[in-house]
């Protein structure tokens, strides 16, 4: 069903009739694309060209990082359940769905770092190969991204706390979403190509290594 | 005078959200289990792709709203996308020439 919520923006006269800060965000996002395809491309264009190890069928648990991506997936439901709340007019609700936000934004964040961590310890740094480099350069950047949305969600929860997200400022918490959004499915598109399709490669070396 | 708030005037409603999230939660898992079907291996890649453009579909469309809002808006992040799929496509050709020649 589909429910009809006119959400209430601050009112802006514009020449398209369209909310110009939404509209930045619109074009950073598709700029964004850029940056994160490149990224993308070099980690598969390099990949499988290292000399030496470790390689990635060395040190991927593609289990832990499947759980990282469903929570990096959930965070998006609940930030969207944040904007449909504001735009109803529920600031607790608002708050509640924020915070559950920028809480999954965490974890996933601290599942990263744990990643890292790990990764570094059995030899893979930045500098050790082309997967190294490759790696670290394209997940770090987007890990980045998501500690930048994790610093706006808290900001909109202190702000929304102070008073100053209303209803009618609901289009604060949608530029916050689109963000946010976009973290998530430039992650799909990492778990897809950088993750998942490395699984046969480790099922061989387990499968060498007689486990 | 028309304003934004026009442009997406009838957003999902919460439990509909769910029921997004849903679909993708159980496409995520279709992923993973994909991966761990030896005898999909051969076709694994293009299954992934799919599954994986369709879980960023959804959320584009309905999380993202791009399907109530603004044709201009989809036009400036689809423009981004295909000028991606353009430096994906000149990066790959060159380097496949470095690679495989």
């Amino acid at each position: 069903m589909e429910a009809t919520i006119a959400p209430q923006h601050d009112e802006h006269a514009t020449t398209t009739g369209l909310d110009h800060r939404k509209m930045l965000m619109w074009a950073f996002l598709g700029s964004d694309c850029l940056f994160f395809g490149s990224l993308i491309a070099t980690y598969l264009i390099y990949r499988g060209q290292s000399i030496r190890g470790p390689f990635p069928y060395e040190v991927f648990d593609i289990p832990y990082t499947s759980v990282s991506a469903f929570v990096l997936l959930m965070s998006s439901l609940t930030m969207v359940l944040a904007l449909s709340a504001i735009q109803r007019g529920d600031e607790r609700n608002l708050r509640i769905w924020l915070i559950a936000t920028a809480i999954l934004g965490s974890v996933f964040l601290g599942g990263q770092v744990y990643e890292f961590t790990l990764f570094v310890s059995e030899g893979v740094t930045v500098k050790t190969n082309l997967f190294g480099t490759t790696f670290f350069v394209l997940t770090g950047f987007h890990g980045a991204h998501v500690t930048v949305g994790v610093f706006m969600l808290f900001t909109l929860v202190g702000a929304s706390f102070a008073g100053n997200v209303k209803q009618h400022q609901s289009i604060n918490v949608e530029l916050v979403g689109l963000y946010w959004h976009f973290v998530d499915i430039v992650w799909i598109v990492i778990f897809t190509v950088v993750y998942l399709v490395e699984a046969p490669a480790i099922e061989a070396a387990k499968a060498a290594l007689g486990h | 005078m028309s304003h934004a708030s026009e442009h997406d005037s009838s957003h999902p409603s919460p439990s509909r959200y769910v029921g997004i999230a849903l679909i993708l939660a159980i496409v995520t898992g279709v992923e993973v289990w994909i991966v761990y079907q030896s005898y999909l291996t051969d076709i694994m890649v293009p299954l992934l792709l799919v599954l994986s453009i369709g879980k960023f579909a959804m959320v584009v469309m309905y999380f993202m709203h791009l399907k109530f809002d603004s044709r201009l808006f989809a036009i400036l992040f689809v423009g981004g996308l295909l000028l991606t799929l353009g430096v994906l496509t000149a990066l790959f050709a060159l380097f496949s020439r470095v690679y495989f020649a």
